[in-house]
Order: C-alpha cells, then sequence, then structure tokens
C-alpha cells in the first residue's frame, strides 16, 4: 500500500537525515517503525506526508508511492484527500478549539454532510470526548488529548495512519488503552496503520511486521513476533540485556554491525 | 450630562470601527504571523471604490456596498498571493517594511486617482436625527452601530460554526498541524487578508458617510495597535471591547481634556493607554502569542 524507495531527507539544505530508506507497507496491517531517538523516525513520516517544507526539510532522493501512486512531490492536503493522515508526535491539539471543533477540523477535506456519521464514530470509539465535546481542547488531560489526535484522523476515513509516539507520556494503564484503539482501528475500520513507537515492547507485539531504524537507515526488519526473539532487539529495545552488561563490547560491536 | 452622552454615542460609533479595524489586524496576525502596517489604506480604498462607485456610476448605495465588498475581498486575496506569500519565513522586519511599502503604495495609488481634497458621500441616510429621550443622534451614526454589529456578529458565527471558519482558528493554533489534516494553509492565509480587507471596507464606508472621505482616513490604521493591545488577539470578543474602550475614551478625553489643553489630547490618549498596558504587562502585542506557542 506504501512504499517508500531508497529515500533521502535534507533539513536546512545541509542536514543528511535519511540516508537511503526503504520500507513497504502491506494493506490492511499494522507495521512498527522503531528506533532511538533521533533516528529520523518523525522525519519519516512527515516525508510520506508531505510535512517537511514547514520544518524547512526536504526530500532530495528517492520515491514514496501510495497505492500505486507518486506522493513524494504532492501538497499535504492532496495526501489526506487521497487517503493518508497523519498523528504527528506530541498530540498537537488546537489548544484553542474544543474537542468537536478540533474534530471537525480533522475531517476538513470531506463534505460537510459526513461530520454528522463521522462525529458519532469517533465518539463511539471515545465515549470521553463525547462527555467534553464543548470544553477547549488545551485544558484536556494527555491521555484525553491523544485520544482527540487520533479521533481528528477518523473524522478523514483515512485508508492509511501514521502514528507517532502515540503512547508518549502516557500512564502504563493508557498506553494499553491506545494500544486497545489502534488494534481495533485496524481491525473494524480495516485502517492501515505505521506506527512509531518508543515501546517498543507493546508494538512489537500489535504489530505484524516492523522496521527498526538507526540513524537515517532500516537496519532490521522482520514480522513482529520474530523482532521480539531477536537479541539485538531485546538487548537495546526491550531493555533485556539478559546476562550482558550494556558496558560490554558486544554491545558496542552489535551496534557497529547494524551501521555498516 | 449631554455633552458626556452625546460623546459617549460618538465613541461608541468610532469604536464599533475600530473594532472592525482590530478583527481584520488579528485575524492577519494570528494566522500569518504579520503585522499588517496597510491596514488603516485597506479602510482607505474601501472607502474610495465605495464611494467612486455610488458618485461616478451612480449605483445605488447598497449596491455599490456590495460591490465594495466583492471587490476589497478580492483585492486582499490577491495582495496575500502576490506580495506576502513569497514572504514566509523571512525575518519579521522584512515583512513589517513589506506592509508598510504596501501602505505607501496604496495611499498614493489613492490620490493618484482621486487626489487630496475631501470628498462626500451623497446623502445616503437621512439628516434628519433621531431623538430619543431629548438627545438628539444622526441616523449615519444609528446605521453604522447596527452595520457593524450584524458584520461582527456574522464573523463570530462564520468563525464558530462554518469549517473554514473553524479551520482559520486551527492554523491560527498550530500551522502545522492543521496542514496535517489537510487544510490548505496558503489558500487560509490569502482568505485572512481578504477578510481583513472587508471589514476594513466596512469601516471606510461608515466613517465616510459620517465625515467624508480624504486620505487622513487611513490614520485610522494605527488605532488598532492601541486597541488590539488592550482587547487581546484572542478573541472577537476582545477586539470589540478593546474597539468600544478606546473609541469612547478618546472621544471623552477629546470632549474634556481638549478646551483645556488647547487640543491633541484626543489624539494622544488612546496612545496614552497602550503605553500604560504596555508598562503594565510588558509582553503586550507579541508576548503572549509567543509564549502560547512554546
Ligand atoms: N527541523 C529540523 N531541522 C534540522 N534538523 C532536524 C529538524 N527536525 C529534526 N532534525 C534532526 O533530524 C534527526 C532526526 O529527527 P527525528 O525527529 O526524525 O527523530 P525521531 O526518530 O523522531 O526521534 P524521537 O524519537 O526523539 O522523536 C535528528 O538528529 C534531529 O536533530
Ligand atoms: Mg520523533
Amino acid at each position: 500500500m506504501l512504499r517508500i524507495n531508497n529515500i533521502e531527507v535534507v533539513y536546512n539544505d545541509v542536514i543528511l537525515v535519511i540516508k537511503g530508506l526503504s520500507l513497504h507497507v502491506q494493506g490492511g496491517q499494522i507495521v512498527a517503525l522503531l528506533g532511538s531517538n533521533g533516528a529520523g523516525k518523525s522525519t519519516t513520516l512527515k516525508a510520506v506526508s508531505g510535512l517537511l517544507r514547514p520544518d524547512n526539510g526536504e526530500i532530495t532522493d528517492g520515491d514514496i508511492t501510495f497505492m500505486g501512486e507518486r506522493i513524494d512531490r504532492k501538497d499535504a492536503a492532496d495526501i489526506v484527500k487521497s487517503g493518508l493522515f497523519q498523528v504527528m508526535e506530541g498530540r498537537r491539539v488546537f489548544k484553542d478549539l474544543t474537542v468537536e471543533e478540533n474534530l471537525i477540523a480533522g475531517g476538513f477535506t470531506r463534505k460537510s454532510s459526513c461530520h454528522g456519521a463521522n462525529l458519532e464514530r469517533v465518539y463511539h470509539y471515545f465515549p470521553r470526548l463525547k462527555e467534553r465535546r464543548r470544553q477547549i481542547s488545551g485544558y484536556m488531560s494527555g491521555g484525553e488529548q491523544q485520544m482527540l489526535a487520533i479521533g481528528r484522523a477518523l473524522m478523514a476515513n483515512p485508508k492509511m495512519v501514521l502514528m507517532d509516539e502515540p503512547s508518549l507520556g502516557l500512564s502504563p494503564l493508557l498506553v494499553k488503552e491506545i494500544f486497545h484503539i489502534i488494534r481495533m482501528l485496524n481491525e473494524e475500520e480495516k485502517t492501515t496503520i505505521l506506527l512509531v513507537e518508543q515501546n517498543a515492547n507493546m508494538a512489537l507485539s500489535a504489530c505484524h511486521y516492523g522496521y527498526i531504524m538507526e540513524n537515517g537507515r532500516v537496519v532490521l526488519d522482520g514480522p513482529g513476533k520474530q523482532l521480539k526473539e531477536n537479541d539485538d532487539v531485546r538487548e537495546f529495545y526491550l531493555g533485556m540485556a539478559g546476562h550482558k552488561s550494556f558496558r560490554e563490547v558486544k554491545h558496542y560491536r552489535r551496534r557497529k554491525r547494524w551501521l555498516s | 450630562m449631554n455633552l458626556f452622552l452625546q460623546l459617549l454615542i460618538t465613541g461608541i460609533v468610532i469604536g464599533s470601527i475600530y473594532a472592525l479595524l482590530a478583527l481584520g489586524f488579528t485575524l492577519i496576525y494570528k494566522a500569518t504571523d504579520v503585522v499588517n502596517f496597510a491596514q488603516g489604506e485597506l479602510l482607505l480604498v474601501g472607502a474610495y471604490i465605495c464611494l467612486h462607485t455610488t458618485v461616478s456610476y451612480n449605483v445605488p448605495f447598497l449596491a455599490s456596498f456590495a460591490l465594495t465588498l466583492v471587490f476589497t475581498f478580492l483585492m486582499g486575496f490577491f495582495i496575500e498571493k502576490i506580495f506576502l506569500r513569497r514572504m514566509i519565513g523571512e525575518p519579521v522586519i522584512s515583512i513589517i517594511m513589506l506592509t508598510i511599502g504596501l501602505s505607501s503604495v496604496m495611499r498614493a495609488l489613492v490620490i493618484i486617482v482621486w487626489g487630496t481634497d475631501t470628498r462626500t458621500f451623497p446623502e445616503v441616510f437621512s439628516q434628519v436625527p433621531v431623538v430619543v429621550f431629548g438627545l438628539s443622534i444622526s441616523r449615519v451614526y444609528l446605521y453604522s452601530i447596527f452595520a457593524v454589529a450584524i458584520f461582527l456578529g456574522l464573523f463570530s458565527l462564520f468563525f464558530k460554526k462554518s469549517k473554514i471558519g473553524v479551520a482559520m482558528r486551527a492554523v491560527a493554533c498550530d500551522q502545522q498541524a492543521a496542514l496535517s489534516m489537510g487544510i490548505d494553509v496558503k489558500r487560509i492565509f490569502a482568505l485572512s487578508w481578504a477578510i481583513a480587507a472587508v471589514v476594513s471596507a466596512v469601516g471606510g464606508i461608515f466613517l465616510g458617510n459620517i465625515n467624508g472621505i480624504n486620505t487622513s482616513l487611513s490614520h485610522f490604521g494605527l488605532k488598532v495597535f492601541p486597541v488590539v493591545i488592550l482587547g487581546g488577539l484572542d478573541s472577537i470578543v476582545g477586539a470589540i471591547v478593546g474597539g468600544l474602550l478606546i473609541g469612547i475614551l478618546e472621544n471623552l478625553a477629546g470632549g474634556y481634556l481638549d478646551p483645556l489643553v488647547g487640543g491633541g489630547a484626543k489624539e494622544l490618549f488612546p496612545f496614552v493607554i497602550m503605553v500604560l498596558v504596555l508598562m503594565i504587562k510588558p509582553y503586550g502585542l507579541f508576548g503572549t502569542v509567543k509564549v502560547e506557542k512554546v
């Protein structure tokens, strides 16, 4: 469904952040994209959804196709219209707007006549948002804001959603709830999902396939279960160092091998 | 007492026009981060266009009013598209210079086309004043307040209820997030300028009907600064409160202080208020918004 072919992304004309990254998301699946801070996960998602320009970033090489069509030169608005929606890192709710106004903004690319039904759908998944529909969203808790951010995506009836760290800064219970919702979106709404996460454990359990990136490249990929069993992944991302200590040389060598 | 009431009513009329201007100014500022120094010239051009169609082509006032709104809408739209679009991301000071440049160009064009003499509208509103409780109020004042109230009401509805209005507020909150949901941010920028030009024109047309039109009408644009600093940049309500307060205070100052000090108090007063507000709340106009954005 989504294919990223060997892209390079440069910020401010000089800083090369993504260095030949390729990735494929099959329709109907949840695909996880993991990596440490600064690996370039958010940059990758922004490249897909055409949001690099406000950050002064640019795709300088490679191409991206969504459902067979090139999208790497398209406007963000056209990409949303073609059915691809990004839920950005840090929730990014419109703080001065009410919950319902946020949702209306999420459905901007849809006809106003679809808003009613879509609002009901969002409220069905997030009853809490219905209770607070008239509240200014800036005053809501982090978890509620994350639900609102996902709800905004639903308003656009997307075929595929890119989610950037939806569990960021949430309590373990809420993290569970968010992942439950992500699975439901995938199963009930048949939405394809590309999920960026720091919470590797949850992400690898939820996903069908996973990619791990370091320094602007994919260094490892495979089905979620398989990645979860992988020694390197266990060591670096699942915090299961086993009998090895972090100071061990092996740790360094493994990292090196990924980079080469 | 009669003097006080007269001053109060004049203050409300002028203040409501300030509110319109402030609405246009904040719309542009919040959506596009541009400080528009050409707000007064948008008013000026609108007033002249309406006068011109009414006087030279004998178009009935209501029709030329409507035509002016259409014209200024397009004018604002294209000013953004042609001049400001390419300045996105440039330093704030360059953009301010550009709007100052635009204001000079527009004023010069007005002088070239219409000259500098004061012109007046033909009698659109009956000169016979309305008498309320022994106080005579000129009709154009009442129509002005009424029209401005309708416009402000329509715009609050627009921003609250329409998809585009909500999108405009969303862009003001977080541009990139708005972009991520397919909101065409550039079109919203152009639309902000278009609406700002329209509301300014409405203000200009009524001012023109009250006092006649000459290029000094554009000085009204500067009054926007005390208004937005007093009322805040956040809401239509802020613009209305700020506009009315400044309008009323400056007229009271004009009525009571000018005879004592020999003139000038009326012009000075709004800016004294502005300086005081800034001293008490040093972030003033720009600070709060920056804090909000972090
Ligand atoms: N607007 C920008 N201008 C310049 N460099 C940037 C910009 N945004 C990100 N970068 C750099 O690009 C690299 C990748 O950033 P990115 O945000 O994609 O990482 P990430 O994998 O999402 O990290 P995190 O897990 O912390 O969110 C980082 O080194 C970062 O400093
Ligand atoms: Mg990130």
